[in-house]
């Protein structure tokens, strides 16, 4: 199974980065392999929609669940039309939240909020 | 009296914009389309216009106003992604093959149907507001109004100010969004002169700085109304003086204006302290704009 987490650094101990779709790096981890693997987020300098394109690269990246604090309509539609689950972190740390997802501690994330279109993320 | 492009100097266009906000750009434009009469009155600012309020236009016509935005044939898409990619907006997603558009993110260019190799996406109307004109004796209002959640309301500034175009013999009021990004642009571009309002706070400088730069790069002459002027330092009228910005009025930090404009009365119909201030610098700018044909000519 493969997970994937918005992180401010690329390192697996990194904090949790509180934007999806604006997050600079995003951390997947193959609960097989044990393998952490990241990638820059080209959407993180996105003129609009940058949500939309972060979830694109999620779902284009084969991942199967998403740890996320937050998340906007417009990426969840697409995360939800490619059967991601989103699961919503718990703890300051990558590592932390998919221990406790692992062990099955994580809720799934409940709130979608509408997005900050024009709003900051101009 | 003519100037260089061939139009009457009381038909000029007159654009009033400001770096955010409550500054006071409406009152400055309902007031001065008020005091010049013979004047069209046009609200840019359409995620919340307010002009209207003030006018109370009669006899209102309206107009839908749409833009275009894709739809994609699943059965032709080939799932190249080429349109994915060239979204800037990335208002296109390509999930389990089949797209996704999402449409209030759209920016309308076009773009991913000129790529599109195998045409499948095409065109579909879509509303995303409206423009009305009416009268509020013996200005004509126009307002646009722009839908919630909508991407831009340029398409409807054009439409205004295309609209518009037919009262040549008209003193035309811009009535602009606040700040300094494309809808202000838009709302400028064909503007003779740009008033720009500004308050004497700290915030209000920054906020002065904004469209000072915007009007500054368009290379539209320009010159400030500073309102809300109370004793001691106006940080807006020092930052005037600095770069030799021309002060066109004062408006003072006044309880009775403050009391009309909340009762969405026009102070200049109500109060002759007002009209006198309004009158006058109307007058300044005509000037101002004579001066500025005169020097171009």
């Amino acid at each position: 199974m493969k997970i994937a987490i918005p992180v401010d650094e690329k390192d697996i101990r990194s904090n949790v980065c509180i934007s999806f779709g604006r997050t600079p790096y995003f951390l997947f981890y193959d609960t097989e392999t044990k393998e952490s693997v990241f990638l820059d987020n080209s959407a993180v300098a996105s003129t609009g929609g940058a949500g939309i394109k972060a979830a694109q690269v999620i779902v284009d990246n084969e991942v199967n669940v998403l740890l996320t604090p937050r998340c906007g309509q417009n990426a969840a539609d697409v995360l939800k039309a490619a059967d991601i689950k989103i699961f919503k972190t718990a703890n300051a740390s990558a590592k932390e939240n998919i221990e406790d997802y692992i062990s099955g501690n994580l809720p799934l994330l409940e709130e979608i909020h509408a997005g900050f279109h024009g709003h900051g993320g101009k | 009296m003519q100037d260089f492009m061939g139009t009457e100097v009381s038909s000029m266009k007159i654009a009033v914009l400001s770096g955010k906000g409550g500054t006071g750009k409406t009152l400055v434009a309902v007031n001065l389309a008020a005091v010049a009469n013979k004047s069209a009155y046009i609200d840019c600012d359409v995620e919340e216009p307010n002009g209207y309020l003030f006018f109370k236009p009669e006899g209102i016509l309206e107009k839908q106003i749409s833009v275009k935005v894709p739809t994609v044939d699943n059965k032709i898409c080939n799932g190249c992604r080429k349109c994915v990619d060239f979204c800037k907006f990335n208002a296109l997603a390509y999930i389990k093959d089949k797209m996704i558009v999402f449409e209030e993110v759209c920016h309308s260019c076009g773009g991913c149907i000129v790529l599109c190799s195998e045409k499948a996406i095409t065109e579909k109307e879509k509303m995303i507001g409206k423009i009305q004109k009416g009268t509020s004796d013996p200005i004509t209002v126009y307002t646009g109004m722009l839908n919630t959640g909508e991407a831009s309301g340029i398409p409807i500034i054009k439409k205004l100010l295309t609209e518009n175009k037919q009262e040549r013999d008209k003193l035309t009021i811009i009535d602009c969004p606040p700040g300094s990004a494309c809808a202000v642009m838009e709302s400028i571009k064909d503007a003779d002169y740009c008033i720009l309002v500004a308050e004497p706070t700290l915030f209000g400088v920054h906020n002065l700085n904004m469209v000072y730069r915007l009007v500054k790069l368009f290379d539209k002459p320009f010159g400030v109304v500073l309102n809300k002027c109370m004793e001691g330092e106006n940080l807006s009228e020092k930052f005037c003086l600095e770069k030799n910005i021309k002060i066109l009025s004062r408006i003072p930090f006044d309880n009775e204006l403050g009391m009309m404009n909340s009762n969405a009365e026009i102070a200049v119909r109500k109060n002759l302290k007002y009209r006198a201030i309004f009158s006058s610098l109307i007058e300044i700018v005509k000037k101002e704009v004579h001066h500025e044909t005169t020097i171009n000519s």
